[in-house]
C-alpha cells in the first residue's frame, strides 16, 4: 500500500481504492462528494485493517497481562506511541501522552498545569478564531482562578492581527493557547511568530494543530512550543483517540487529572504513589484499538508523504477557490494569505442550513453552522456558515461537484 | 420525499415573503426561540382576547427557510383560533415532524401545515420547522425563552 508519489503528483485513483466508504453511493444513488474533512476524515484500509487486527486477534488489555496477547497488545500500544513521537519529533515517548481527542487533551492542559500555575489577574491568551474547545476549558479556570482570558483580534481576511497580538502579551501571560489552524477559516496561524512572540515574556505556548497534522508536517522540537494537541479521526484514526504531547518537564510538573488503574505505582488506603510518564496521566483503560490505529494512520500518510500531500490540497484550495468566486452571490468567509483547504462561504439569500441540505441532495457531504467557532461567525456578522473542507483525496471533479451543487441551490431559491 | 419536496415553492415563497413578520406591541404572550445547534433565532408575539382567542399573532427573527416558512405559516395558521385549538394543532405538528403522524392516513387538524410531512426524514432539520411551535407554545405558558436543545 505504499503511494509514494513521483513527482508530488498522487496516484488518485488508487488512493481513493484505500478509502472503502468513497464507493459508497448515498441519497439515491449519488456518488459520495465528501468534504467534510475537517469535522472528520476518512479512514483508510490499513487503519481499519489495524484496529480490526488487534480486537480480532489480539484483543487483551494492556501493561498488566503476564500472557502472550496482552504483551503483544502492549507492544502495539507502545509501538504507535513511538510511532507519534516519530511523527512530531517529541524528544521521547513519555512526552506522548495518549488522550480521548483534542478536547480531553486541552482540558487536561487546563485543570492540571493550568490550576497549578495561573493565578487570579494572570493572563490566559488565546484568539478569536478558536474552537470552543479552545475557548470553554480557560473560561473554566478562570471561573476558578479569577485569571483573566484575553482575546486577541482577526482582521477581515481571518488572519491573526500580529502586532495586536504581540500587544496582548505581557509578563502577566502564563500560557499563550492558539489554533494552529482554523478549522472554521482555514488560517494558518504564524506558529513560530507566536511562540517567539510569547517566549519573550516567559508565556508557556499550547498549539490546537488538531487541523494540522493530516495536512502538514509538524515537528513540536523544531517549533519548541510547550504542548501540541490533536486528534486521531482528524488524521484518518478512529475516534475516541487523541494526543496531547508536553515537554516532559511541564507534563511531570502536572498533577493527574484522573485517577486509577495504570497511573499508579503502588495503593494503600493511606496512600498512593503516582506512575511516571506517561502511564500517570493515562489513567484506566485507554483506546488501545484506536492508538494501534492511530499509528497505521501516521505510517499511511507518511508512505504518501506530506510534500505530496500539500501540493495536492493546495491544488485543490486553489481550484476550488476560482471556480466558487465565478458563483454570483458567494462570499468567502476566510481568506487569509496562509490558508488550509478549507472553503467557508455563504451565499446571499440562502441560509447555510438550507445549503447544507440542498448540497446533501447531490451528494456533496458539507458542514453547515458555525463550526463551534460562534465568535468567528459574530465577527463576520452571519449567523453560520457552509463549509467544504477538502483532504488529498478528493479530486477537482470534488471541487466541480460542489461549484455545481450551489449554483442548483441557488436556482431554488431564486 | 425528496429534497425537492422539501424545498417546494410554498416554503420558498413563504421564506422570501414571509406573513406577518412584525413585532406585536404590546403583546399579550411572547417568547423567544433558540436553536443553538444552527443558530436559528426568532420571536413569536400573540394577542390572545379574554375569550382566549389569538387576535393577532406575529414573529420576528432569523433562520434558515424551513424555519422561516414554518413561523409564516403558523401565524397565517393560528390567526383568529382559540388557545384550546392553536394547542391542539401545535401536538398534531409535532407528531407530523417527528414522523408519527401521517397526514394522508391519520385524522388531524392540520390542513396546509401538513406540507411539512416527511421532514422527520431530515433529522438534522426537524428542528428548525418545530422552533417556531415550540416557541409559540412556550409563550402560552408563559415561558420568555424556549431553547430546542
Amino acid at each position: 500500500m505504499n503511494h509514494a508519489p513521483k513527482n508530488n503528483s498522487l496516484d488518485l485513483a488508487r488512493i481513493r481504492e484505500d478509502f472503502p466508504v468513497l464507493a459508497r453511493t448515498v441519497r439515491d444513488g449519488k456518488g459520495l462528494v465528501y468534504l467534510d474533512n475537517a469535522a472528520t476524515t476518512l479512514k483508510p484500509r490499513p487503519v481499519l485493517d489495524a484496529v480490526y487486527q488487534h480486537y480480532a486477534y489480539g484483543a487483551s488489555n494492556i501493561h498488566r497481562g503476564v500472557h502472550f496477547l496482552s504483551e503483544e497488545a502492549t507492544r502495539l500500544y507502545e509501538g504507535a506511541r513511538e510511532t507519534v513521537r516519530r511523527f512530531i519529533n517529541a524528544r521521547e515517548t513519555a512526552e506522548v501522552i495518549f488522550t480521548s481527542g483534542t478536547t480531553s487533551a486541552i482540558n487536561l492542559v487546563a485543570k492540571t498545569w493550568g490550576k497549578k500555575n495561573i493565578a487570579a489577574g494572570d493572563e490566559v491568551l488565546i484568539t478569536h478564531m478558536e474552537h470552543h474547545a479552545n475557548i470553554v476549558p480557560w473560561q473554566m479556570l478562570r471561573e476558578e482562578t479569577g485569571c483573566v482570558l484575553k482575546v486577541a483580534p482577526i482582521n477581515d481576511r481571518g488572519e491573526l492581527m500580529m502586532d495586536e497580538f504581540e500587544k496582548l502579551v505581557s509578563p502577566r501571560t502564563k500560557i499563550v493557547s492558539v489554533v494552529y489552524t482554523s478549522n472554521s477559516l482555514g488560517t494558518i496561524n504564524p506558529a513560530r511568530d507566536i511562540i517567539r512572540m510569547a517566549r519573550l515574556h516567559g508565556a508557556k505556548v499550547l498549539l490546537d494543530a488538531a487541523q494540522t497534522v493530516a495536512h502538514a508536517k509538524v515537528d513540536v522540537r523544531d517549533l519548541d512550543c510547550d504542548f501540541l494537541v490533536f486528534s486521531g479521526h482528524k488524521l484518518f484514526a478512529t475516534s475516541g483517540v487523541g494526543v496531547l504531547y508536553g515537554k516532559r518537564e511541564l507534563l511531570e510538573s502536572m498533577p493527574p487529572l484522573m485517577g486509577g488503574g495504570d497511573m499508579i505505582k503502588t495503593v494503600t488506603f493511606e496512600k498512593t504513589t503516582y506512575a511516571g510518564l506517561p502511564a500517570r496521566l493515562e489513567a484506566g483503560t485507554p483506546a488501545i484499538g484506536g492508538a494501534i490505529g492511530l499509528g497505521a494512520a501516521i505510517d499511511y500518510v507518511t508512505a504518501i508523504g506530506f510534500d505530496a500531500i500539500a501540493a495536492q490540497e493546495k491544488d485543490l484550495l486553489d481550484y476550488a477557490t476560482g471556480l466558487m468566486t465565478e458563483v454570483p452571490g458567494v462570499r468567502l468567509i476566510g481568506t487569509a494569505a496562509a490558508k488550509a483547504s478549507i472553503l467557508s462561504f455563504i451565499v446571499d439569500g440562502v441560509h447555510p442550513h438550507d445549503m447544507g441540505t440542498l448540497l446533501d441532495a447531490e451528494g456533496v457531504a458539507v458542514r453547515a453552522g458555525h463550526h463551534c467557532t460562534q465568535p468567528v461567525m459574530q465577527r463576520f456578522k452571519v449567523p453560520a456558515t457552509t463549509r467544504a473542507s477538502f483532504s488529498f483525496y478528493n479530486t477537482r471533479a470534488d471541487a466541480d461537484a460542489l461549484a455545481r451543487a450551489v449554483k442548483k441551490a441557488i436556482e431554488v431559491f431564486a | 420525499m425528496t429534497t425537492q419536496d422539501l424545498y417546494q415553492q410554498v416554503i420558498i415563497e413563504h421564506h422570501k415573503k414571509p406573513r406577518n413578520f412584525r413585532k406585536i406591541d404590546p403583546a399579550s404572550h411572547h417568547a423567544e426561540g433558540f436553536n443553538p445547534l444552527c443558530g436559528d433565532h426568532l420571536w413569536v408575539y400573540m394577542k390572545i382576547n379574554a375569550a382566549g382567542v389569538i387576535e393577532d399573532i406575529s414573529f420576528e427573527g432569523d433562520g434558515c427557510a424551513i424555519s422561516k416558512a414554518s413561523a409564516s405559516m403558523m401565524t397565517q395558521n393560528l390567526k383568529g383560533k382559540t388557545v384550546e385549538e392553536a394547542k391542539a394543532i401545535f401536538s398534531d405538528f409535532h407528531k407530523l415532524v417527528i414522523g408519527q403522524l401521517n397526514p394522508e392516513t391519520e385524522a388531524n387538524v392540520l390542513g396546509r401545515l401538513s406540507i411539512f410531512s416527511g421532514i422527520w426524514k431530515y433529522p438534522a432539520r426537524v428542528k428548525c420547522a418545530a422552533l417556531a411551535w415550540h416557541t409559540m407554545n412556550g409563550a402560552l405558558g408563559r415561558e420568555t425563552t424556549v431553547s430546542t436543545e
